[in-house]
C-alpha cells in the first residue's frame, strides 16, 4: 500500500486507507511498551498439523503454551446412535470409518464382542487371517503415523517413501476384500472370504523385502538426525504414573516404559501362538513413541510372516450358519442355503443379552466396544472407546511448559485420528 | 469357551475382596461372559472408586459409558471401566441414575475421567457433580437435547446448511425428502411386540393386539365370518343416474324408459337389476336409510 508501514498510532489519515474509519486507533505510545500479556490463540480446525479437524485453544505466554484446551467433536457424526438402529452386520461397516487409517484394527474389536457374546469358535484359517490383516494394518497405519509425524517437525522425503509402503499395503487390502480403505473383511464368525494363494506369496515377499528395504532407508533418514531429535528428545515426558492415571495405551503407554500389550497380556485370535517382542520406551517423551512404533513395524513383519507360515487351510468363517450367511454361489443352488442368506441379510442374528467390554489392540493403542444386547438382532448399545479421547485429553498436562512448534511434535507423536476421536 | 475374543484369566478370590472392601456400598457382583461386573451405591463412587485403585491395584480407568434404560425409574446407567495392569484383570462397576441426581465426579481419582464424563453428560444428560469443567463435547457449540437419549430421534431436530442469500451458515428445522424408514426385520411369529400394519383394524379375531400377527383362520372361521359379513348387505345408495330411474314408483319407471333415446338398450339393462328389493324400497321412500332385509334372490 505504502512505502513505509502507516503509522497508525500517529492518526496520520493516509491515502487508500479508509478501511479503518471508524476503527478506534490506538493513540499510546507502544514503542518500548513492555507490559505482554498471555494471549489466546486457535489451533486448528484447519491445519495441516492438526491431523484432521483439531481445534485447540492455546493460552500462551510468548511462545511457551500456557494452557491448552482442545475441542474435540468436529466430525461427530453420531455412530453409536446409528449404531443402535442397524443390525450387527448393517453396524460394521461403520468401525472402517471411525479410525480411516486403521480400518481393520476398528472392525476387530467389533467381531470379537459379538462372538464374545454368542461364544461363538471361530476357525484357525480365520484367526490366522484376521492377525496377518491386523497387522498389516497396524503397518499401514504406522506408514502413515511416522510419514506425517516427520513431515510435522520439518523432514519431507521419508513421508514420500514411506507412503509408497502404506500403498502396497492399501494394494493388499484390495486384493483380500476389494476395498481398498473401507474393507468390512472381518465379519462375525470369521472374515468375509478366503484371500488367494498369490495375495499371500506376495505379501510374504514384500515383508521380507520391499518393507525393511524401503522403512529402513527412510528412517536412517530420521533416526539420528541432529534436527530430528532437537524436535522431539524431551519432548512431553510422561512418567508411568501419569500414563497410567491418563489411561493411555498403545505406543503412548509403552512409550513411558511400561510394557502393557494386549495382545501379549489378553491375547485374542491366534495371538497367543504369536512369537513377537514388545518395545518400550525409557524417558516417555515423543521420540520414544515414535520409535516404539518404528519397532513395532518390525514387530508386525515378523508376525505377518509367522501367520503366513503357520496358516492352516480350512474354512475361513464359522460353520454356523445361523450367524455366518452362506456364500453366493452356494445361495443359489440350494433351497436351505437361499433362506438363511435372505434372513441373515434382512433380519439378522439375534445376539442373547448380556453386555460385553472387549478391547483389541489397535495400532493407536487399546480400542473397546462395550456392547449391550438386548437379545435382538441390534445392539442396544455400542459404545466405542476410542484411543484418542485419553491422549488427547491429556495434551494440556504435556505440552505445558513447551513451546508452540512443539505442539505439532506431540501431537504427532499421540497418533490421533479424528473419526475416531469423535465417532 | 471357543470365542477368540481377548482371554482375562478369572480372579476367584475378586468377590471376598470387594465385599470386604466396598462393604454395603456394593448394591451387586455379578460374573457373566467371564467379566466381572459390580453394581455400587452412587453417592459412595468416588470413595469405591479410591479404594479399587489403591488397595485391589485397578491402576487405569478406561472408559465411562452411559446406557439409557427408559422403563427404569433410575434410567441412566453409568458404567465404568477399570483395568489392572498389575493383575491382568478387568473390573466393570456401575451406577444408576436419573436426569436430574447428579453423581459425583471421580477426576480427582483419575484425570481422563472429565472428558469421559464431559461425553456422558453430553450424550445423557447425567449430570456429575464437582467435575471442574462439565461443558459438552462432542455435539455442535449451542447443540441443545440430549442425543443418545432413546427418545432423542436419530434424525434429530435441527439441520444446517450454507445459506447463499445470508452467506453464512444457517440452522433450520430437521426437512425430511423422505420419511425415516425403520424397517423391522424381527419375525412377527417370534414374539415382534407391534402390531403389523392393517391389524388394528381386525380386532375382533380375538388376537389381542401387541401379539403380532393373527394366525391363520381355519376354514370354519373363513365361513363364519363370511356369513357375518354378508349378513346386512351394504346399503345401496339411492340413485337416479339412469333416465328410467326417476323416484316417483314403477308406473314412472316404466314410462321413462319408453321415453328414453335409447329405450331398447336400457330396458334390457335395467331388467335383472330391478329386483323385488329394489322395487320395494322405491315404494317406501320414507326411511331410505333403514337397514334392508335380504329377500331371496339378492346377489
Amino acid at each position: 500500500m505504502t512505502d513505509s508501514p502507516p503509522n497508525y498510532s500517529a492518526g496520520v489519515k493516509h491515502h487508500g486507507s479508509d478501511m479503518f474509519e471508524g476503527y478506534p486507533v490506538d493513540t499510546a505510545d507502544t514503542a518500548g511498551d513492555q507490559t505482554v500479556t498471555n494471549y489466546t490463540i486457535n489451533f486448528g480446525p484447519q491445519h495441516p498439523a492438526a491431523h484432521g479437524v483439531l481445534r485447540m485453544v492455546m493460552e500462551l505466554d510468548g511462545e511457551i503454551i500456557e494452557r491448552v484446551d482442545p475441542h474435540v467433536g468436529l466430525l461427530h457424526r453420531g455412530t453409536e446412535k446409528l449404531i443402535e438402529y442397524k443390525t450387527y452386520l448393517q453396524a460394521l461397516p461403520y468401525f472402517d470409518r471411525l479410525d480411516y487409517c486403521s480400518p481393520l484394527g476398528m472392525e476387530h474389536s467389533y467381531v470379537l464382542a459379538i462372538e464374545k457374546l454368542l461364544d461363538l469358535e471361530v476357525p484357525a484359517r480365520a484367526q490366522y487371517l484376521r492377525v496377518l490383516f491386523a497387522e498389516l494394518t497396524r503397518i499401514c497405519n504406522h506408514m502413515l503415523n511416522i510419514g506425517s509425524h516427520v513431515m510435522d517437525v520439518g523432514a519431507m522425503t521419508p513421508n514420500l517413501w514411506i507412503f509408497e509402503l502404506r500403498e502396497d499395503c492399501l494394494n493388499f487390502f484390495e486384493r483380500a476384500s476389494g476395498a481398498r480403505m473401507h474393507s468390512a473383511y472381518f465379519r462375525p464368525g470369521g472374515v468375509h472370504q478366503d484371500v488367494p494363494e498369490k495375495l499371500l506369496v506376495d505379501i510374504g515377499e514384500w515383508c521380507d523385502k520391499r518393507l525393511p528395504e524401503l522403512f529402513g532407508d527412510a528412517m536412517s533418514l530420521v533416526i539420528d538426525n541432529r534436527i530430528f531429535k532437537q524436535r522431539n528428545v524431551d519432548i512431553a515426558t510422561v512418567s508411568k504414573e501419569d500414563a497410567l492415571a491418563w489411561g493411555f495405551s498403545g505406543p503412548m503407554i509403552r512409550g513411558s516404559g511400561i510394557a502393557w500389550d494386549l495382545r501379549k497380556s489378553q491375547p485374542y485370535d491366534a495371538y497367543a501362538k504369536m512369537d513377537f517382542d514388545i518395545p518400550v520406551g525409557t524417558r516417555g517423551d515423543c521420540y520414544d513413541r515414535f520409535m516404539v512404533r518404528v519397532e513395532e513395524v518390525y514387530q508386525s513383519a515378523k508376525i505377518i510372516k509367522q501367520c503366513l507360515r503357520d496358516m492352516p487351510t480350512g474354512p475361513i468363517a464359522s460353520l454356523d450358519r445361523k450367524v455366518v450367511p452362506p456364500k453366493r454361489g452356494e445361495m443359489k443352488q440350494s433351497m436351505e442355503s437361499l433362506i438363511h442368506h435372505f434372513k441373515l441379510y434382512t433380519e439378522g442374528f439375534h445376539v442373547p443379552a448380556g453386555e460385553v467390554y472387549v478391547a483389541t489392540e489397535s495400532p493407536k493403542g487399546e480400542f473397546g466396544v462395550y456392547l449391550v444386547s438386548d437379545g435382538s438382532n441390534k445392539p442396544y448399545r455400542c459404545k466405542i472407546r476410542p484411543t484418542a479421547f485419553s491422549h488427547l485429553q491429556a495434551m494440556d498436562m504435556m505440552s505445558k511448559g513447551h513451546m508452540l512448534a512443539d505442539t505439532t511434535a506431540i501431537i504427532g507423536a499421540i497418533d490421533v485420528v479424528f473419526g475416531e476421536c469423535d465417532r | 469357551m471357543g470365542h477368540p475374543a481377548p482371554l482375562v484369566a478369572p480372579q476367584p478370590s475378586l468377590a471376598a475382596a470387594l465385599k470386604k472392601l466396598v462393604g454395603t456400598d456394593l448394591l451387586s457382583h455379578d460374573f457373566a461372559a467371564d467379566e466381572d461386573s459390580i453394581t455400587v451405591d452412587r453417592d459412595a463412587i468416588a470413595g469405591v472408586m479410591i479404594a479399587l485403585r489403591d488397595n485391589l491395584e485397578y491402576q487405569q480407568m478406561m472408559e465411562i459409558a452411559g446406557v439409557d434404560y427408559p422403563e427404569r425409574p433410575e434410567r441412566f446407567e453409568v458404567v465404568y471401566h477399570l483395568l489392572s495392569v498389575t493383575k491382568n484383570h478387568r473390573l466393570r462397576v456401575r451406577v444408576t441414575t436419573d436426569e436430574a441426581t447428579p453423581v459425583p465426579t471421580i477426576v480427582p481419582v483419575w484425570p481422563n475421567a472429565g472428558w469421559l464424563e464431559r461425553e456422558v453428560f453430553d450424550m445423557y444428560g447425567v449430570l456429575f457433580a464437582g467435575n471442574p469443567d462439565l461443558r459438552r463435547i462432542l455435539t455442535d457449540y449451542g447443540f441443545q437435547g440430549h442425543p443418545q437419549r432413546k427418545d432423542f430421534p436419530l434424525t434429530g431436530y435441527t439441520e444446517l446448511r450454507y445459506s447463499e442469500e445470508d452467506k453464512r451458515v444457517v440452522y433450520e428445522p430437521v426437512k425430511l425428502a423422505q420419511d425415516f424408514r425403520n424397517f423391522d426385520f424381527l419375525s412377527p411369529w417370534e414374539g415382534a411386540d407391534y402390531v403389523l400394519p392393517g391389524d388394528e383394524k381386525a380386532g375382533g379375531t380375538g388376537e389381542a393386539p401387541g401379539k403380532g400377527a393373527p394366525t391363520p383362520m381355519t376354514a370354519k372361521e373363513v365361513k363364519a365370518s363370511d356369513d357375518k359379513a354378508k349378513a346386512p348387505p351394504p346399503p345401496t345408495p339411492k340413485t337416479t343416474d339412469k333416465p328410467e330411474q326417476t323416484g316417483a314408483g314403477a308406473k314412472a319407471n316404466i314410462k321413462a324408459a319408453k321415453t328414453s333415446r335409447d329405450g331398447a338398450s336400457a330396458k334390457g339393462s335395467t331388467k335383472p337389476a330391478k329386483t323385488p328389493a329394489t322395487t320395494k324400497a322405491e315404494k317406501a321412500p320414507a326411511k331410505p336409510r333403514a337397514p334392508r332385509k335380504p329377500k331371496g334372490g339378492d346377489a
